[in-house]
């Protein structure tokens, strides 16, 4: 039922683990609907240097938080502003209809990353 | 990946070529319908009725109660909405219990719909009904008591024939889905105190798609299916003969190996059991330490979710299935695990491991090698586990 891309993803995940002193964290869903993820994001100069995360979930959960990290290092903020759960599915060659919420909560966890970030440095801001 | 190990016998076994050797000629040779009146009708006719003999026997009851039907859900369906169709004017309500399969759930909730009461009743930590409950339950408009002899999920093993004789002694009828229960423990409905049950052949090594009702003589229950006058004019259509024949000498096995299968692999169990339980901290075995089915396993492996769980044994080699919603098609986990009182997020990280009789001790060890690694790689990518606390809390 998954692509060949989500099982490579899956099997062997990008970016796992956290990042100490991170300029921006976001978190969605909870343990009671089985999905959680957090992802950490180091940002310099407006552009994402370092992005870790941690999921707790389905494979299609751990695999788009994943790629989502792979979509964004190196980006601008921005750019990384510009994902989503579309890009982020059409990245991983498709997803099962009944996992198309996992790419909504890989978009949210970048979302949310960006506003703690915003938050932190309301200077920089640039929207 | 070089072995594959089955270990999800609860959702479907292998036909044993001895089965299908029996029902082979049955498609191409013997084909002739069993109402027909010519030889080719007879030599069927006699093939069903040696089944029916077959599955008599196997649970200590009449042939003529018994009747084929083309799945275990099917038996459930009709037991549940026939009986209940059929004693309207002596009352409106059912019993059952909160872990039944969803054969038996979806049709109680189809028949509250149609303005039966039912009470679905409480299980204690290890999926057991308390008889005392279904005592209380009763009430003068209560026509029917459904709770199934072993669960799917958990195996715990319900104490039917003390049910049972409360059902007889208020005279309500009393059925129960033995699904999980045929050739994994002795069942005899008169042991049993029971009315109705119903048995399914892929669950032992029999073919799919073709089940069995027994309902004792003088059981009112509606027909389901309407047509010709095939199962003494109460379930209509064609017999699926191979697969009858197969149920036939499927449950015959079944029975007759019983003692001898099981010991071994309840061996095969505990094993992994205690193996599992002794190497991964924070696992939670699900169901009755003892009253369990010898073939069920069910863990719950804390901060973890099982559908991940299940691709990376499957990438390993390993089948089994789990209660996590992303594996039930719907938001919620597991309402058997509910039931017995799990918290959500400890519901979707459940394992279900059923052994079947191909399962040897090197398949358990290669479980026992492999399931604490995957687990250890799954928790150390999971936000819920907490590394610096030693796993021990949520954070």
């Amino acid at each position: 039922m998954y692509s060949d891309k989500v099982m490579d993803h899956f099997t062997n995940p990008r970016n796992v683990g956290e990042i100490e002193n991170p300029d921006g964290v976001g978190e969605v869903g909870n343990p009671r609907c089985g999905d959680i993820m957090k992802v950490y994001i180091k940002v310099e100069d407006e552009i994402i240097v370092d992005v870790k995360f941690k999921t707790f979930g389905c494979g299609a959960a751990i695999a788009t938080s994943s790629i989502s990290t792979e979509l964004i290092k190196g980006k601008t903020v921005d750019e990384a502003l510009e994902v989503t759960n579309k890009s982020v599915a059409e990245a991983l060659g498709g997803l099962p209809p009944v996992k198309m919420h996992c790419s909504v909560l890989a978009e949210d966890a970048i979302k949310n990353a960006i506003k703690d970030y915003r938050a932190k440095n309301p200077a920089k801001s640039s929207i | 990946m070089e072995q594959r190990i089955y270990l999800d016998h609860a959702a479907t076994t292998y036909t044993k070529p001895e089965v299908l050797e029996e029902m082979l000629p049955y498609f191409t040779e013997m084909y002739g319908n069993p109402s027909s009146v010519h030889s080719f009708g007879r030599e069927t006719r006699k093939a069903l009725d040696l089944a029916r003999d077959r599955v008599a026997r196997a649970i200590n009851a009449d042939s003529n109660d018994i009747y084929f039907t083309g799945s275990g859900t099917e038996s459930d369906n009709w037991a549940i909405k026939g009986v209940a169709l059929a004693n309207r004017e002596k009352g409106n309500h059912i019993i059952t219990s909160s872990i039944e399969h969803h054969a038996v759930m979806h049709t109680c909730g189809k028949l509250e719909r149609e303005g039966f009461a039912v009470t679905y009743l409480p299980v204690d930590k290890y999926g057991l009904v308390d008889p005392e409950l279904v005592r209380e339950a009763i009430t003068d408009k209560t026509i029917l008591i459904s709770i199934m002899t072993a669960n799917n999920e958990i195996g715990t093993i319900q104490p039917i024939k003390e049910i049972g004789i409360i059902a007889q002694g208020r005279n309500i009828i009393f059925h129960t889905d033995a699904v999980q229960a045929i050739g994994s423990i002795p069942v005899d409905v008169n042991e049993m105190n029971v009315d109705l049950l119903s048995i399914s052949a892929h669950k032992f090594y029999g073919p799919k798609g073709v089940g069995a009702l027994y309902m004792r003589k003088g059981v009112k229950a509606q027909q389901m299916i309407h047509g010709g006058a095939q199962e003494k004019n109460r379930r209509a259509g064609t017999e699926n003969l191979p697969a009858i024949v197969g149920l036939g000498k499927a449950i015959e096995l079944a029975v007759t190996d019983m003692p001898a299968r099981n010991t071994r692999i309840q061996s095969l169990r505990d094993r992994l059991i205690e193996g599992i339980m002794s190497n991964v901290d924070n696992t939670l075995l699900n169901g009755h330490p003892t009253r369990r089915l010898p073939g069920n396993v069910n863990f719950s492996f804390e901060f973890i979710e099982g559908e991940s769980l299940l691709l990376s044994l499957d990438i390993k080699g390993i089948a089994g299935s789990s209660g996590s919603a992303c594996t039930s098609g719907s938001l919620d986990p597991s309402h058997v695990l509910l039931a017995i009182g799990l918290p959500h997020e400890t519901a979707h990280g459940s394992l279900r491991l059923t052994l079947g009789d191909q399962n040897t001790e090197e398949e358990v060890d290669y479980v026992l090698e492999v399931l604490p690694q995957v687990v250890q790689r799954l928790r150390e990518m999971s936000p819920l586990f907490n590394q610096q606390e030693g796993g021990k809390t949520y954070v």
